[in-house]
């Protein structure tokens, strides 16, 4: 098989090597453009499997990029910021990031980003079951084994923790989840998931005040894994 | 207060003066009425600028001279001692402004002055503090680099793994620094904004625990009571408020102390209380335990001296404040509070 392409869209030097040696070493190939308009143009030549995007580029900011490239570029955009920017990611995400990193990251945790898109955008033709760690999720059965045992959830549970599992490894904001669950009129009701988010953990988690499977994202959403 | 103002106040407060003093003519004399209008001009300078005054004292010589010295209702004086009385109010009442309006403005820019040099004071302990709080990690960086490249070869396995791992510290704690840094400017000119959501308190401390993890020689106690409703807060900021004062309790208590988080209900408020029974603070010097750049004398732990300042201005942008106190037990209590809205959603029977 073919080794995955990465685009990596940043415009500082530093930045780019460094992830051109943490990928190619990770068998990945990778193109680099230090500019918005290099990085259209290397994507529409030469489409890769994922792009990574900063925000901060010189000539037009990475939201208006990534804009252009969700017109026609369907596989994932990982988004790199700087940090404090919690409004820059959520809009990103609504825009149609996959995901988003916050520098400085660690190499580990980009990796896993990028196999957790990658794996999500090879199998979107959903099979009927998921396992991840000691969770077993059955859609067609609508039931989850967690040590194959069955949990038991209520409804509203379930379909959270379904949302979630079908998104396994990707952040998701608040309001899309609560759109998603309870509909568009509850897009602020934060409250009711943060209820749900926290007897859904005492239901799947080993330990509930050290979540595994359900991770926050501070001010930005949560995460399966 | 605006010159119209100003102005308006000076002229009324003389007139009331003279309007009263006129009824009481008859038993206190008219030169008295001069000293007690010389006693409000001189009250007026204290207050207001110099141009509002000068027009009083004019206008009191004025009403003086008017209704007060004989003959009455004219500007005529016929005793020759009234004229000399009239000239000396006159020359009495526009020095007294004239004298007054200079002292205060020598006041004013000596307290100028005081406060530029403290702003110097407060600039130089940050070159100093940050010199070195930035330069050693850098240094550490550059030094590793430089040995590892020149010693390829020599190094043992173990010695380069070490000096990675220091270049990897040393980046984490310029990290550091740098969101100190950028925290504390963004509480200086008022950028920060809070943005409260619900959130659960159990998880906010549990996360906080997480990231102050690394405290091996510490015992962290967390009690948060069941039953707690959800606050609605910025998690990040309080999130950030906590880890501070953890943080500091664990640089600044000996091995083996005890830290106790503990939750405490409240209903408008988000109450948590953080307890060590290490050495605690000298009362002496708990008044500028959050200042900014303050180290408490003899310390030798490095920092910055900005934990507890951001911790403090992150609470007050909040609305909220910090408390800290000596425990009759030995030890330093912090006891942070935030006015919150809460929600009693969670504790509701579910579908």
């Amino acid at each position: 098989m073919n080794k995955p392409g990465i685009l990596i869209i940043d415009d500082e030097a530093q930045i780019r090597k460094l992830l051109e040696i943490a990928l190619e070493s990770n068998g990945y190939t990778v193109q680099q453009a230090e500019n918005g308009k290099a990085g259209i143009r290397l994507a529409a030549n030469h489409p890769p499997e994922l792009i990574l995007l900063d925000i901060g580029l010189p000539d037009e900011s990475g939201h208006k990029i990534l804009e252009q490239l969700r017109t026609w570029y369907n596989n994932p955009v990982i988004m790199l910021s700087v940090r404090n920017s919690e409004e820059d990611i959520v809009r990103a995400l609504d825009h149609g990031a996959t995901d988003y990193l916050t520098k400085p990251f660690r190499i580990g945790e980009l990796l896993a980003r990028i196999r957790s898109c990658l794996r999500r955008s090879n199998t979107e033709n959903g099979s009927s079951t998921t396992t991840c760690g000691n969770l077993q999720i059955d859609f067609g059965a609508r039931t989850v084994k967690r040590n194959d045992e069955l949990v038991k959830l209520t409804s509203t549970e379930y379909k959270l923790l379904a949302l979630f599992a079908r998104n396994e490894g990707r952040v998701l904001t608040h309001q899309y989840i609560l759109r998603e669950i309870w509909g568009t009129g509850f897009q602020t009701e934060t409250q009711y998931l943060r209820v749900y988010v926290a007897q859904l953990r005492k239901k799947i988690e080993d330990n509930p005040n050290s979540p595994q499977h359900l991770i926050t994202e501070s001010g930005v959403g949560y995460r399966f894994a | 207060m605006k010159p119209g103002t100003q102005l308006l106040t000076c002229m009324t407060l003389v007139t009331v003066v003279s309007g009263a003093c006129y009824f009481a003519t008859d038993f206190i004399g008219y030169r008295v009425v001069a000293l007690l209008l010389l006693l409000t001009v001189s009250v007026l300078a204290m207050l207001f600028d110099m141009l509002p005054v000068m027009v009083a004292a004019v206008t009191s010589a004025l009403l003086w001279n008017y209704f007060f010295i004989p003959p009455f209702f004219t500007f005529r004086i016929s005793a020759a001692e009234d004229i000399l009385l009239f000239t000396m109010y006159f020359i009495i009442a526009l020095l007294n402004t004239v004298l007054t309006w200079q002292l205060r403005k020598a006041e004013k820019k000596a307290r100028e002055k005081e406060e530029k040099e403290q702003a110097i004071r407060m600039y130089n302990s940050l070159l100093n503090s940050l010199s070195h709080e930035l330069r050693t990690p850098i240094a550490t960086i550059i030094g590793a680099t430089d040995t590892l490249t020149d010693n390829a070869i020599t190094l043992s396995p173990e010695s380069r793994a070490e000096l990675l791992q220091q270049i990897g510290s040393a980046g984490a704690r310029l990290n550091g620094q740098v969101e100190n840094l950028l925290n504390m400017s963004r509480i200086e000119n008022g950028m920060l904004r809070v943005k409260r959501d619900w959130c659960d308190v159990h998880e906010l401390i549990n996360n906080v625990l997480q990231k102050t993890g690394q405290a091996e020689h510490h015992e962290l106690l967390a009690e948060i009571p069941e039953g707690l409703p959800l606050f609605r807060i910025d998690a990040g900021l309080t999130e950030h408020i906590l880890y501070n004062i953890l943080i500091n309790a664990v640089q600044y208590t000996p091995a083996g102390a005890h830290i106790r988080i503990r939750a405490v209900p409240d209903p408008a408020h988000f109450v948590v209380v953080i307890s060590d029974n290490g050495p605690g603070f000298p009362e002496e010097f708990i008044d500028n335990a959050f200042d900014k750049f303050y180290r408490m004398p003899g310390t030798k732990t490095s920092g910055t001296g900005l934990g507890l300042s951001i911790a403090r201005g992150f609470a007050e942008a909040h609305g909220g404040s910090i408390k800290l106190a000596n425990n009759a037990s030995g030890g330093a209590t912090f006891t942070i509070s935030l006015p919150a809205e809460t929600s009693f959603l969670n504790n509701l029977k579910n579908e």
